[in-house]
């Protein structure tokens, strides 16, 4: 970790605008992700702005039905919210699969979304690694990667989106709202908010530098069985090797996954065909697995497979 | 005192205190915090410098330049160490080829070579750890890396056989092995490990005059206070070291780190307390591991399921001149069979120093070999809990009947755990039984763990008030010494557990076995044992007793009707006595080990092939049981170890970098509480007398030994997928499931 300042922003906009007029600033939310980093020194932000009491900490019903989740909202609080758990379920069992308690308690809903790779040669800075230092390559690639993406990959980088409930947000059609140092706020459509790694992995998302997301909302629920399936390699505390979270019934049928793709991963014209094996060969379109991990070819039809027989 | 004939009757048979459930008397100290860990000692040495290590980035190669400007002037910074100015220091070398003086000593910073990722390449000492970190990320050391030998399949051609581990060969293997009417030939391979415990290693050093402190993390204080003058150059006498608590070793802490060193170099050239802590990302790739190998296992029975022919060849690999995984070293012992070929063969890797993990031998080999056990019953068609008891033998296989196992229960092991598990249920056809989303199956394997015995020595107190006070460079690196020591002294001096204390991990306190190799818990108690001995026989002769019929009882010394208060005795101040326990040839007259059966039931997700443990029982041989709360938690953390060797812990080597890729604990991953269902660990009776006046076994290896072959062979009676390459994750079960 290298030294840093630190600042208390007053107000979302105050806070936007002290991050864009500082080439190095960085928000700090729950801290259980980027401090990871700067103590690896992945991160090198040298001065911070803590978002932590702006009051973006409620959760909100719309007027037309939908929910919005302020920035700051704890995974911990998110997951136990009595009107989640009732319309929108796939989203307290996608937090309630990640991590661990302590973490959750901590951690908040902008910062899950921008959680950054598990790539394990991104937390190594004496590998080279085009997310981390454009440019000096990509050593997963020939390397260890057994969990990385099979979907989105590039020649330049094929990590994974590690999120839970970034997946979720996705089959739930979230939208991410934001400000702008200039008071400028925007609705971004989650599907549009990750972007894929191709030649500028460095470059996960659609915000432009001391952009302070400010909420996430839902739009009003849709009824259904909803199914998270993680599916990892201990039984808690370890990140996805396959996810599916899945909302069927009512005439309905929905999916996304987690752990194949470079950003959380849904495919809406599979949503229109029928069993497992047809929906995982429209999803997987495009892949390109490496020898360590092409099994998630498979794992993600079984998987798959797995929750239709749950709903 | 010497252990040379087997013991009779004596005074730890009372078995008042002694083999009686006690909670750890630390336990209170460690949840609150108040138990101290190296690091954490502030009052002995106020105004520490902290350091920072920098390990090398590469696995093979040297240094080519060093920019040390930015990290020199950076705030804070006291002292920026590189091989370019560090004080000489002393390893085994040509010069001194196995001077047992160095057999201990760790040089660092000693020139440009690398010859293994993450060996330290700097210090940095600043006044804060915030400001040596920062300064350690500005230091600049450019690398010239070579290609190394980095995967021990690619050096198969090259194994040559182990410098220290003869061939046995016994009877005629191959004509045996060809003729035999039920064979099997299968080759297993298992990873690197981690040790993985929960204390990283930590140092604070500082000098009185030329007297060197050092407060560390180590499992055996004379080894750790050899190792430190050793390499530094200094008599023995002028250091002590201290560890009165340890986070965890699991064999890492048998070793010494740069931590260790560079502390105690750089508080003397800075003439103030300096502490280390190395990170965990560096301890995965900067400290010992448990080695690779690649077994080939043949067995041939006859139809009545006695073996006939046992091959057991372990292929492993290390740095130069280190001892690899010897696998095949239980295989020697644990079943009959007049045809024996049992081989090591080993090659050099330039990956990280391999080292000894918990069961070192022991906990991979048994992977094969319990697996293969498996595989011949199926062939067999003989029940593998049949099949293990038909190839018990009560004498040395090698030696025949002249070396008797001075205390063999493994069929009662057996016969106890199949009853308690409901082994009859198992169906010995794969793939019969669901429950729901779940392949469930049954599997068992035997353990074997050696029992050594190591010096150790203890000095006891009786204070004024009656109270008894043990000292010992004994360590207790979470396995419960300091309990079993207090019951030890206090069932031979008749007192109660509360009015003894004692006090351990200080190489100032008499010389201790130390915690390894499962001899901690038997040895150390043996010391207290014939430190007690000696007091008793001083408390006697002051009471005006003469003679053996003394008992010692309820704070009283009584002989021949009278009876004298040990408080009286002290009254002028306190007594001690010292001695240590050491050993003669029982070890060789009678093969020695503890045994056990391990019982296991799994679920295999049908769709995803995901591995969920759902019963685990082991019942366990290992003589007299001191105490059998901490002897059960050595099971049960062994267990747990196990859980993790069957199905998850694997160092990922990457042979272009010539390192483990998952050098953390959320990429290296171990059991957590979901993975670890109810265990239940069961001890048959039992007094061992050969092995120690405390007429004990080890136990703390035993529970890891064979628990990952009973959980694949139960993987393989549910999904019919038999994976030989450890560990069994979804990927590869996945692989042969429809
Ligand atoms: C050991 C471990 C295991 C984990 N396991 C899982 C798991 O299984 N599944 C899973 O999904 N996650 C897992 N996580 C990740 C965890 O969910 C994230 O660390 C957490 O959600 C991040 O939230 P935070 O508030 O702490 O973010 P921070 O660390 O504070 O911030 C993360 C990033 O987001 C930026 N940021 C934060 N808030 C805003 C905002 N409002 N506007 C703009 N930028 C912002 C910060 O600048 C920073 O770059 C794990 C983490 C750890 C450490
Ligand atoms: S996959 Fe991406 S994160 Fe991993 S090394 Fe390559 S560029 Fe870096």
């Amino acid at each position: 970790m290298r030294a840093f300042t630190y600042t208390r922003a007053a107000t979302p906009h105050e806070a936007a605008a002290a991050v864009a007029a500082h080439p190095g600033a960085k928000f700090v939310a729950g801290g259980t992700n980027l401090l990871d980093l700067m103590k690896v020194d992945v991160e090198k932000p040298t001065h911070l702005i803590d978002i932590n009491r702006l009051g973006l900490d409620r959760i909100e019903p719309l007027a037309d039905g939908g929910l919005r989740i302020g920035a700051l909202v704890r995974n911990t609080d998110l997951a136990a919210d009595s009107r989640v758990i009732a319309g929108w379920p796939v989203l307290t069992r996608a937090l309630l699969a990640g991590a661990s308690g302590q973490l959750r308690n901590k951690a908040t809903t902008a910062g899950n979304l921008l959680q950054r790779s598990r790539c394990p040669y991104f937390y190594d800075t004496t590998k080279p690694c085009n997310k981390r230092d454009p440019g000096t390559g990509c050593a997963a690639l020939g390397g260890f990667s057994r969990n990385l993406a099979v979907l989105g990959v590039s020649d330049m980088c094929i990590s994974q989106h590690p999120s839970d409930m970034a997946v979720a947000m996705r089959v739930l059609d979230a939208t991410v709202e934001t400000v702008a140092a200039d008071g400028a706020t925007r609705s971004i459509p989650i599907a549009e908010f990750h972007t894929l790694p191709g030649a500028t992995p460095h470059i996960e998302n659609v915000l432009g530098h001391g952009e302070l997301i400010t909420a996430v909302t839902l739009p009003r629920p849709i009824g259904g069985t909803h199914v998270y399936r993680k599916v990892r390699d201990r039984a808690s505390y370890a990140f996805a090797v396959v996810s599916v979270a899945m909302i069927r019934g009512n005439g309905i049928q929905r999916f996304a996954f987690g752990g194949i793709g470079t950003r959380p991963w849904r495919v809406e014209q599979a949503e229109r065909l029928s069993g497992a094996e047809a929906i995982a060969e429209r999803v997987l379109v495009g892949a390109r697995p490496t020898t360590q991990n092409r099994f998630k070819l498979a794992l993600t039809r079984r998987t798959l497979a797995a929750v239709l027989d749950q709903a | 005192m010497e252990f040379l004939t087997p013991a009779g009757p004596n005074s730890t048979d009372r078995q008042t205190v002694l083999g009686k459930a006690h909670d750890r008397i630390d336990g209170p100290l460690k949840v609150s915090g108040l138990a101290r860990y190296a690091y954490e000692y502030h009052d002995v040495a106020p105004r520490a410098a902290y350091g920072v290590v920098v390990t090398a980035g590469i696995g093979r190669g040297s240094i080519d330049s060093i920019d040390a400007v930015d990290a020199e002037r950076a705030p804070g910074v006291l002292l920026v160490m590189t091989h370019l100015n560090a004080p000489k220091m002393f390893g085994q070398n040509a010069a001194a080829p196995n001077d047992p003086r160095l057999d201990h000593a760790t040089p660092q910073l000693q020139g440009p070579r690398i010859t293994q990722h993450d060996q330290a390449v700097a210090l940095v000492v600043a006044e804060t750890f915030e400001q040596a970190r920062a300064a350690a990320r500005s230091l600049r050391i450019g690398y010239k890396a070579q290609s190394g030998r980095f995967s021990l399949p690619a050096m198969q051609v090259e194994g040559k056989p182990h410098p220290r581990v003869a061939d046995i060969d016994m009877g005629d293997f191959d004509t045996a092995y060809a003729s035999a009417p039920v064979r099997i030939d299968a080759t297993f391979t298992t990873p690197n490990q981690s040790q993985a415990m929960m204390e990283p290693h930590a140092s604070l050093a500082f000098w009185d005059g030329d007297r060197l402190t050092v407060y560390l993390a180590h499992q055996v204080m004379h080894w750790a206070r050899s190792g430190i003058a050793g390499t530094i150059g200094i008599p023995e006498a002028q250091v002590r070291v201290v560890a009165a608590y340890v986070g965890g070793g699991f064999g890492s802490k048998l070793a010494l780190y740069s931590d260790a060193i560079l502390a105690s170099v750089a508080s003397r050239q800075l003439g103030r307390p300096v502490k280390i802590t190395l990170t965990r990302a560096q301890i995965f790739n900067h400290t010992t591991h448990r080695p690779p190998t690649i077994q080939r296992l043949r067995l041939a029975a006859g139809h009545d399921g006695r073996l006939i022919a046992v091959g057991h060849e372990t292929f492993t690999g290390d740095q130069p001149g280190e001892r690899g995984e010897l696998a095949s070293n239980q295989t020697r012992l644990l079943y009959g069979g007049a045809n024996r070929r049992i081989h090591t063969r080993i090659a050099e890797l330039d990956l990280p120093r391999g080292g000894s993990m918990r069961a070192p031998g022991e906990a991979a080999g048994l992977l094969a070999l319990e697996n293969a056990m498996d595989e011949l019953a199926e062939k067999l068609g003989m029940d593998p809990v049949e099949l293990r008891i038909v190839n018990d033998v009560q004498y040395d296989p090698e030696q025949g009947p002249s070396r008797p196992f001075s205390e063999r229960k493994l069929v009662e092991c057996l016969r106890t755990g199949a009853d308690r598990f409901g082994w009859s249920h198992r169906i010995a056809t794969p793939g019969q039984v669901r429950d729901g989303q779940w392949l469930v199956g049954m599997g068992m394997a035997c353990a074997i763990r050696s029992n050594p015995v190591q010096p150790s020595g203890a000095r006891v107190t009786l204070r004024p008030g009656g109270t008894v006070l043990v000292e010992s460079a004994m360590t207790d690196i979470g396995t419960g010494s300091y309990t079993i020591m207090a019951q030890t002294a206090a069932e031979m001096l008749g007192l109660p557990m509360a009015a003894v204390e004692v006090r351990l991990g200080d190489s100032a306190y008499p010389k201790a076995s130390g915690s390894g190799g499962s001899w901690g818990g038997n040895s150390s108690t043996a010391g207290t044992y014939a430190a007690c001995v000696a007091l008793r026989d001083t408390l006697a002769r002051r009471a005006g007793f003469d003679g053996s019929d003394v008992s010692f009882d309820k704070g009283l010394i009584v002989s021949g009707g009278r009876s004298v208060a040990l408080a009286q005795l002290v009254a002028s101040g306190p007594v001690t006595a010292e001695d240590t326990m050491t050993y003669g040839d029982l070890t060789r007259r009678y093969a020695q080990a503890s045994f056990g059966a391990h019982f296991c039931e799994v679920g295999v997700d049908v769709h995803t092939a995901e591995v969920r443990v759902r019963r685990l029982l082991s019942v366990c041989s290992i003589g007299r049981v001191l105490n059998p709360v901490t002897a059960r938690s050595q099971c049960l953390g062994g267990m747990t170890m196990g859980i993790g060797a069957a199905l998850m812990e694997e160092l990922v080597v990457d042979p272009r970098f010539g390192y483990f890729v998952n050098h953390d604990l959320a990429e290296y991953q171990v059991p957590v509480h979901a993975d670890v269902p109810d265990l239940d660990v069961v001890f048959v009776d039992g007094e061992d007398t050969k092995s120690s006046p405390m007429k004990a076994r080890g136990v703390g290896e035993l529970g890891i030994c064979g628990v990952g072959a009973a959980i694949t062979n139960a993987v393989y009676n549910a999904t019919g997928v038999r994976v030989r390459d450890y560990p069994v994750t979804m990927d590869k079960l996945l692989a042969g499931m429809t």
